[in-house]
């Protein structure tokens, strides 16, 4: 079903999270102001990505990281133009050029600077193709996309946009309970881990902040972060005194009366 | 006679008031005034300025209440008054309008912190063909897997109780967990 939008809306860091927690496969074709951007997953992994009409080619991207010579693409280009990039790739390979190592490295290295310069698209109409697949010619990697969340939270620096999303600092945090993940293999910075440290229901942010001498911005980017990470979730701060409605919400104290009256009501609304 | 409420919230125009008005027995009492804004003339000619008010009668001795937050932000004075006492609370989000989901969740949290009372969260307008995904607004409004996301059709009378009857099962639910 629709998942499309627009980029005023979601940012690309809110795209991949959903991406990254849906386990999704199919591609992400971005609008932007000049170009259009698409960006292949599997099962919520990036495996591809193509900026507009820019030459993703195999041989461009050695190129570019300079595991290939002007001379070389050049050559590659007029002689090699009809052969896939997997069997180039192969060729590399088997003629003791390149090992499988550095190819996927580099490819993995040119789709991750194709999405950083995603996450300064701030318009753009976005939809997700759950059955297009990449290109069968072109190399596929499996990148995982916490990282790169956390990189383009780093990047926001709207400060409205921050409060929208975490419009309290009196709220806790908690980690969330998402089997496969290891805050190990995740790279934090100095800062995002000294908040790690401090996550805990017992704390709200507002008082990590303090621990930590962040002020408000600073932690709602981090914190932020580590949301859209789908690393921490907020929490009821365990031990603030809620706000006692003034009103009491059932006419009687006894739970028994209580149970009896919601039964009622069940009984009512199925009647309707 | 005993009185209790629920109170269904959400962004603009999100449903709340067909919500109501598909099991209220009165005509939904609500303070029409002119749109004042371009933005929101847009979206649809009137909307609700005090709140909603719908009444289900359950019997002669128990009257359940349901009360209709003014869904723009300058009005949200009224929100911490409305959720006073409440049973519980519902969160309408239209799912054809991606754009307001950010505004659902920070209306979420803003309830939750007012009361911990069991909630839950209405996809609205599921109906339509551009309608969203639930699994994927679950992950977008960051809902907890515990938190119940269900789909509805405000003025789908059957799917407004499944909703109804949804969150009174949370309620006797908690009630009995607390017990435990």
């Amino acid at each position: 079903m629709a998942l499309r939008g627009n980029l005023r809306d979601f940012t690309i860091s809110q795209l991949l999270n959903l991406i990254n927690l849906a386990n999704k496969t199919g591609t992400l074709v971005v609008e932007g102001p000049s170009e259009t951007a698409k960006v292949a997953f599997r099962d919520g992994k990036l495996s591809y990505a193509q900026m507009g009409q820019e030459d993703s080619s195999l041989a461009s991207v050695l190129h570019k990281a300079k595991k290939l010579s002007s001379g070389q693409y050049k050559s590659i280009q007029q002689h090699a133009a009809h052969i896939s990039d997997k069997e180039l790739g192969l060729l590399l390979i088997n003629a003791g050029y390149l090992s499988q190592d550095d190819i996927l490295t580099d490819l993995q290295q040119h789709f991750t600077d194709i999405i950083q310069r995603l996450f300064t698209w701030v318009e753009g109409f976005f939809h997700f193709d759950n059955d297009s697949l990449p290109p069968d010619d072109r190399i596929s990697v499996r990148l995982d996309l916490e990282n790169l969340i956390i990189e383009g939270s780093r990047q926001m620096r709207e400060w409205e946009q921050l409060q929208d999303e975490i419009p309290s600092l009196d709220m806790a945090l908690k980690f969330t309970d998402r089997p496969g993940t290891n805050l190990r293999n995740i790279n934090l910075s100095v800062e995002e881990w000294r908040v790690v440290s401090y996550v805990n229901p017992r704390n709200t942010i507002r008082q990590i902040a303090s621990a930590t001498k962040m002020n408000d911005l600073e932690i709602r980017r981090i914190v932020y972060g580590l949301l859209q990470a789908g690393l921490v979730e907020t929490s009821r701060f365990g031990g603030a005194t809620t706000m006692a409605p003034k009103v009491r919400v059932f006419p009687s104290e006894d739970k028994g009366e209580q149970r009896s009256l919601i039964n009622r009501l069940i009984t009512r609304i199925r009647s309707l | 006679m005993q009185t209790v409420k629920m109170v269904i919230t959400g962004p603009f125009s999100a449903g709340k008031t067909e919500f109501i008005r598909s099991v209220s027995e009165i005509d939904v009492v609500s303070t029409e005034r002119k749109i004042s804004s371009a933005s929101e003339k847009l979206v649809k000619e009137a909307t609700t300025v005090a709140m909603d008010f719908g009444r289900i009668t359950v019997d002669d001795d128990l009257v359940l209440y349901l009360f209709g937050t003014p869904g723009q932000r300058r009005f949200d004075f009224m929100w911490e008054i409305l959720s006073e006492g409440m049973l519980g609370f519902i969160v309408m989000v239209d799912s054809t309008r991606p754009e307001t989901f950010r505004e659902a969740r920070s209306i979420l949290e803003i309830f939750h912190a007012y009361a911990p009372t069991p909630y839950l969260v209405a996809a609205n307008k599921q109906d339509i063909k551009d309608a969203w995904d639930i699994e994927d607004m679950r992950h977008v409004l960051r809902l907890d897997t515990k938190v119940k996301l269900i789909s509805c059709v405000a003025t789908d009378r059957d799917s407004v109780k499944a909703v109804l009857l949804e969150l009174l099962y949370s309620i006797l639910s908690e009630m009995e967990n607390g017990e435990k």
